[in-house]
């Protein structure tokens, strides 16, 4: 009985230092937000608000976060598409090759970003080759719908486990209640199968749009000239200057991202999938 | 409504045979049950009418139409799943509207409808919920509405009885008899419980292994069972080996000589209702009459099941009435029983 609750003193108190760890810099990042002083240092000398408004005066900031959202909704759009029939497939049809596909489809979270941000980058490049070898000149690199491809692309895997993980519990016999009813298969698909999973893909397009909305490794190497997300803004503002607009800009960010992952969890419990 | 036929109805997976070579006509306004174990096939069957198994041979005809190559939704069959299934994210009225809607009835003509299907399981005023705002009976009676609404041209129902809890369950018995009646449905259920089959059915099948071992009434199967198998599905029965003489009397293992009312010579099963023993006075002037030890006495409330030996090799349970205020028979006691020759049935030993 005294080793137990020890034990679990123990454990709750790995488990407290843990989340400490990793909520510091969150901690800090927002309390920096609020620093009256323009160069960062300890104590603070008063608090302000300033630096949220000063994030309006920052055109990089502003426009990488329009470039972040625009990319965001379109890959999240183009990963849904493809995600949400895989996980369909995959679910109800997969035989032997099932294991193999769900692997594959698993492959973008395995691979360091870096190295896939480089891959894509010399896929884009000579995609671009192979085009111009059919005499059209279309460039291909640095466009918006190059980097769009390559979020869907990281943005698929969380799609297909956030739509499998919410087919686990589905009753298949509604669907057969559906035909037996006059439904074909298609419209059983529309009518009942997408709308009982509706939760599972709302969940599925707002973590997507996390997970492109915060990518900085792909979006580094993709990002024509003239054009930036925000994060790539973030780092960008830094290499120059750092004082806590920066940081105002990263509190509305974590603050967008908070809000979308706890929406998700309302739909789908995020501790399941990920 | 319509009738049913079905003609050499076969299902093979690879070598193992699930339904083999069955064969029902089933007259419209009919309530018939197939009846067995699981694993029966019963269920297969039952999936094949309704478009969902593909048969591996024979054919379905409904009212007339030979339906075997039809896929489930232009076949017309109105089936109550055991799990409802009702659409969870559609109201009660959406749910019972869904068959109308496929059947692109105009919305005009398609809430009467569904207002009499919904008063047919008495949930009027229901319309508006959601399923999972409803206890189980409830949705049952939705699950059935929603089976009924669009008028199929047969009712299946695959053990719509077994997720109820046993009170409700004789209830909603009744109610689905009663309706079937009423409506002169054709109607198909399956299920493994015979308390249900036997309260329900126009004509039962007993189904095992894939084979059909008797069609008959609930009178056919309990007093006349063709077979060993019958005789303990349906009903209890006492089973004694032995060898069948040529004089019209049986000989069991143990050397007991039973009178019975005609049967073929040879090695045979003697299959004896508990409840058709009797015991005491009354069962000493019967044409097979002994005296057995009482080993062992179950208290069942309104009976007792008491198992006698009759020889070191035979042994059977009787059932007794309990008489408030009798004293019970006790382990070691001696104790008359007897029955009629026409209580026991004989079958031949399977070669």
């Amino acid at each position: 009985m005294r080793g137990r609750s020890w034990r679990k003193l123990a454990l709750d108190a790995a488990a407290l230092l843990s989340l400490g760890f990793i909520l510091v810099p969150l901690v800090f990042v927002t309390w920096l937000a609020f620093f009256e002083q323009e160069i960062p240092s300890f104590p603070p000398e008063g608090y302000t608000l300033h630096w949220f408004s000063a994030i309006l005066t920052q055109k990089a900031i502003i426009d990488g976060f329009v470039t972040s959202f625009e990319v965001g909704v379109v890959a999240t759009l183009v990963g849904l598409a493809l995600g949400v029939p895989a996980a369909l497939g995959l679910v109800r049809h997969a035989a032997w090759w099932g294991g193999a596909a769900s692997t594959l489809l698993l492959m973008p979270l395995v691979v360091p970003a870096i190295v896939l941000g480089t891959a894509i980058y010399v896929a884009q490049v000579e995609a671009e080759i192979l085009i111009y070898g059919f005499g059209i000149e279309t460039p291909v690199i640095g466009t918006i719908g190059g980097l769009i491809a390559a979020h869907a692309l990281i943005v698929i895997p969380w799609v297909v486990r956030l739509v499998t993980a919410s087919l686990s519990g589905f009753d298949r016999s509604i669907e057969e209640a559906a035909q037996n009813l006059g439904a074909t298969p298609w419209t059983t698909l529309r009518r009942i199968t997408l709308p009982v999973i509706r939760p599972g893909i709302v969940a599925a397009a707002l973590f997507a749009f996390v997970i492109s909305f915060s990518n900085l490794e792909l979006s580094l190497f993709l990002v024509g000239a003239g054009r930036t997300t925000l994060p790539i803004a973030i780092l960008q503002y830094l290499e120059w200057k750092i004082d806590p607009t920066i940081a105002a800009a990263s509190v509305v960010q974590i603050a967008i991202i908070a809000a979308a992952m706890l929406i998700t969890d309302r739909f789908v419990k995020l501790t399941q999938v990920v | 409504m319509a009738r049913l036929v079905i003609d050499r109805l076969s299902k093979r997976y690879g070598e193992n045979s699930v339904v083999k070579d069955l064969s029902l006509d089933i007259p419209q306004g009919e309530f018939l049950v197939l009846l067995g174990p699981s694993g029966c096939g019963k269920t297969t069957t039952l999936r094949m009418v309704a478009g969902f198994i593909e048969p591996s041979a024979g054919s379905i005809a409904l009212g007339g139409r030979d339906v075997t190559a039809l896929p489930p939704w232009r076949r017309n069959t109105g089936l109550v799943f055991q799990s409802y299934a009702l659409f969870p994210h559609l109201t009660v009225e959406e749910n019972v509207a869904f068959g109308l809607e496929m059947r692109k009835m105009p919305a005009a003509e398609m809430r009467p409808r569904v207002e009499e299907a919904l008063r047919l399981v008495r949930l009027d005023g229901f319309g508006t919920r959601l399923p999972r705002q409803l206890s189980g009976g409830q949705q049952q009676r939705v699950a059935l509405a929603r089976a009924l609404a669009f008028r199929p041209d047969v009712l299946l129902l695959d053990e719509p009885l077994s997720n109820l809890d046993a009170k409700l369950r004789q209830e909603v018995r009744v109610e689905i008899r009663e309706l079937q009646q009423k409506l002169g449905l054709t109607t198909v259920m399956v299920t493994h419980d015979q308390d249900e089959a036997l309260s329900m059915a126009d004509r039962l099948v007993v189904m095992a292994q894939g084979e059909v071992q008797q069609v008959g009434s609930q009178r056919d199967l309990y007093e006349r069972p063709a077979g060993r198998f019958v005789a303990s599905f349906v009903g209890r029965s006492n089973f004694l080996e032995g060898v069948m003489g040529e004089e019209g009397a049986f000989t069991t293992a143990g050397g007991l000589r039973i009178v019975l009312a005609g049967a073929a010579a040879g090695k045979a099963t003697l299959a004896l209702r508990p409840e058709a023993v009797s015991t005491g006075a009354e069962a000493a002037h019967l044409d097979n009459a002994f005296e057995a030890v009482v080993e062992y006495v179950s208290y069942l409330g309104s009976v007792l099941d008491v198992r006698v030996r009759l020889t070191p090799q035979d042994r059977i349970i009787v059932q007794i009435a309990n008489r408030l205020g009798e004293s019970l028979p006790m382990p070691g006691e001696t104790l008359t029983i007897g029955w009629p020759a026409n209580a026991g049935r004989v079958f031949p030993a399977e070669a």
